[in-house]
């Protein structure tokens, strides 16, 4: 899966509280209009300025908090990519394996916003553009990988009625 | 090089070499779901156009929360489980038969050595009694319940030795508060921990169950400890099925290996509004509470309930207090009854509510005032957490909740027992 985008940049402890508030998550179970409100305690007009495609990139332990499935959805949903961050939470990284969400773990440092990106995520490749640097990123095991290119969790076991990895 | 508690039992249920940092494919012993999360694995469930979950005997629906409901909404949510359930014929636990962390190991549903799931946080409670189990989302629940199987990352493993003897009054709640504030809310994260040490040899089973249950509080995927004689005693008193305890191996590899000595340890207690934000009780005394709870997932079982009676009976809580009690289980409820710790309870001033979460997650039974001060027997204090984010919660162990009530003020209860 190879995508291209450009980089929004948050920091460090990101909670599902921040990616949807509280005031929308139970509001409504749209998705797309959830996407809307996508982290708007942090940067009010951060969903007028997403290009399809574009990725999050954040410091550590990005998701902590809640397990709503809610968080992964609405980023989805506002056309992002992929999050890029240092560390995440563990519950919010099943959730987002599951509902289609590529993570991918690296040091974020060598990213500066703005910056445009290119990843494999099969071979596990980051390419900041701007910057002209490769940077070393954790490939996704290949169980990961099935599941993201299904489409998320769901998807696959409509497809296979069960896991299926061979 | 040896394995871990936590890589032994992913090895043995995904059959193969599984080391950490691995993903396996792994099969689960049980599937669990309460009120706040089935609903959503129900609809998922029927989104991936499954029929059928894979064995009926090895998933159990719970409905704990918000138990009996408070709302319309709530209620037709209930509905959902009940049919489903019953459509499913799965294991079923309705209002007042008790909080599902106190549930799945007191039916015998999980054992030692097993691989068990469930979409609540706290599903790490039975690794007091060895079983590798971690919340998950409802996605997760859903396929669960369909394949009885679930990819897992093999999680590295911290392991905490903890010596020494607990001096009277000192509880195994004041220890996993104590613990919480050393490795911080995400210390562990990613992360199993193995409990071990004289300290926790010294506990009964009742009190390891309050140390597991707060592994996630330390970010923790799972709290494991080793089976001992009172592990075995405890498991066939409530299930007649075998079971292969698993120990860690001698030279198994750890992120790292941390040992205390709790001989000096004083009761702890977690301050607004983390539960991380730690202090010996000492630096807290007088503090005033308006409402004390006894109960939930971390100490609604009898001990509890038993330390909580001695100390209040033929007294009573300070007046301008409240104080709420929540049994884990109906058994747990009616033995209580039996000893005649509900009496004393009540006599001293408690309201006894519905075995089940009780006033935990805020949803019904005690939402307390603006301004108010909760002492509370619970895993959490975060903001809001009980329906009101301008109460504030700490956490304390049941003795010090019961003694805090008598005084209507935060109180070491070494003054009456120890
Ligand atoms: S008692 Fe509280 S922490 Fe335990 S399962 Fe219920 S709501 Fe969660």
């Amino acid at each position: 899966m190879e995508l291209k985008g450009k980089a929004h940049k948050f920091g460090n402890d990101v909670n599902t509280d921040y990616i949807i508030s509280g005031r929308y998550k139970f509001k409504t179970l749209d998705m797309r209009e959830l996407a809307k409100h996508l982290m708007e305690d942090l940067d009010p007009d951060f969903f007028a300025r997403i290009n399809k495609g574009d990725f999050i990139v954040a410091g550590k332990n990005f998701g902590c908090g809640s397990s709503r499935e809610q968080a992964p959805l609405a980023i989805i949903n506002a056309d992002i990519s992929a999050v890029i961050a240092k560390s995440f939470a563990r519950i919010f990284y099943r959730n987002a394996i599951n509902t289609g969400l590529p993570l991918i773990e690296c040091d974020t440092d060598l990213i500066d916003p703005g910056d445009q990106l290119e990843v494999n995520l099969s071979q596990g490749l980051l390419y900041n553009k701007s910057k002209d640097l490769r940077i070393p990123v954790t490939p996704l095991p290949a169980v990961m990988l099935k599941i993201l290119a299904d489409g998320g969790l769901v998807e696959h076991f409509k497809k296979y009625g069960n896991f299926n990895f061979d | 090089m040896g394995k871990t508690i936590a890589e032994k039992i992913l090895s043995d249920k995904s059959k193969q070499d599984a080391k950490a940092g691995d993903i396996v494919i792994a099969d689960l012993d049980f599937v669990m779901g309460q009120d706040g999360t089935s609903p959503l694995a129900i609809r998922v469930f029927e989104e991936m156009k499954a029929n059928r979950v894979f064995d009926p005997n090895r998933v159990a629906m719970v409905i704990d929360h918000s138990a009996p409901s408070p709302v319309e909404g709530v209620s037709a949510l209930h509905k959902q489980m009940r049919d489903f359930a019953q459509k499913q014929k799965i294991h079923f636990y309705d209002i007042g038969d008790g909080v599902c962390h106190q549930l799945l190991p007191e039916k015998g549903h999980v054992l030692p050595g097993q691989l068990v799931i469930g979409a609540d946080s706290h599903t790490c409670t039975y690794g007091a009694i060895n079983v590798f189990s971690t919340g998950v989302g409802s996605t997760d629940l859903a396929a669960g319940m369909i394949s009885g199987k679930l990819w897992f990352k093999v999680p590295e493993t911290i392991r905490l030795v903890l010596n020494g003897k607990l001096a009277g009054g000192v509880f195994s709640k004041d220890l996993i508060i104590f613990l919480a504030g050393q490795i911080t809310a995400d210390g562990a994260t990613y992360m199993a921990i193995e409990f071990a040490g004289e300290v926790i040899d010294a506990l009964s089973v009742d009190a390891r169950f309050t140390i597991s249950n707060m592994a996630v509080e330390l970010g923790a995927k799972c709290g494991l400890m080793e089976a001992d004689q009172k592990t075995e005693s405890w498991v066939k008193q409530h299930s007649i099925q075998s079971y292969q305890p698993v120990l860690a191996d001698q030279d198994a590899n750890y992120n790292y290996v941390k040992e205390y000595n709790l001989s000096d340890l004083e009761p702890q207690v977690a301050l607004p509004h983390t539960v991380d934000n730690v202090t010996p009780i000492s630096k807290v005394t007088g503090t005033k509470v308006d409402q004390g709870v006894i109960g939930t997932c971390t100490n609604g079982r009898l001990e509890d309930l038993r330390i909580a009676a001695e100390i209040l009976k033929g007294k009573k809580i300070a007046a301008n207090t409240r104080l709420i009690v929540a049994p884990s289980s109906r058994a747990t409820f009616i033995a209580a009854m039996r000893e005649g710790l509900i009496e004393a309870l009540v006599e001293a001033g408690a309201a006894v509510v519905t075995p089940g979460c009780g006033p935990c997650v805020g949803t019904h039974n005690g939402v307390p005032a603006d301004g108010e001060n909760v002492i509370s027997t619970a895993n959490r204090n975060f903001k809001g957490r009980m329906g009101n984010n301008k109460a504030s919660i700490f956490l304390a162990s049941p003795a010090t909740v019961a003694v805090s009530m008598l005084y209507g003020s935060i109180t070491d209860p070494r003054e009456i027992i120890g």
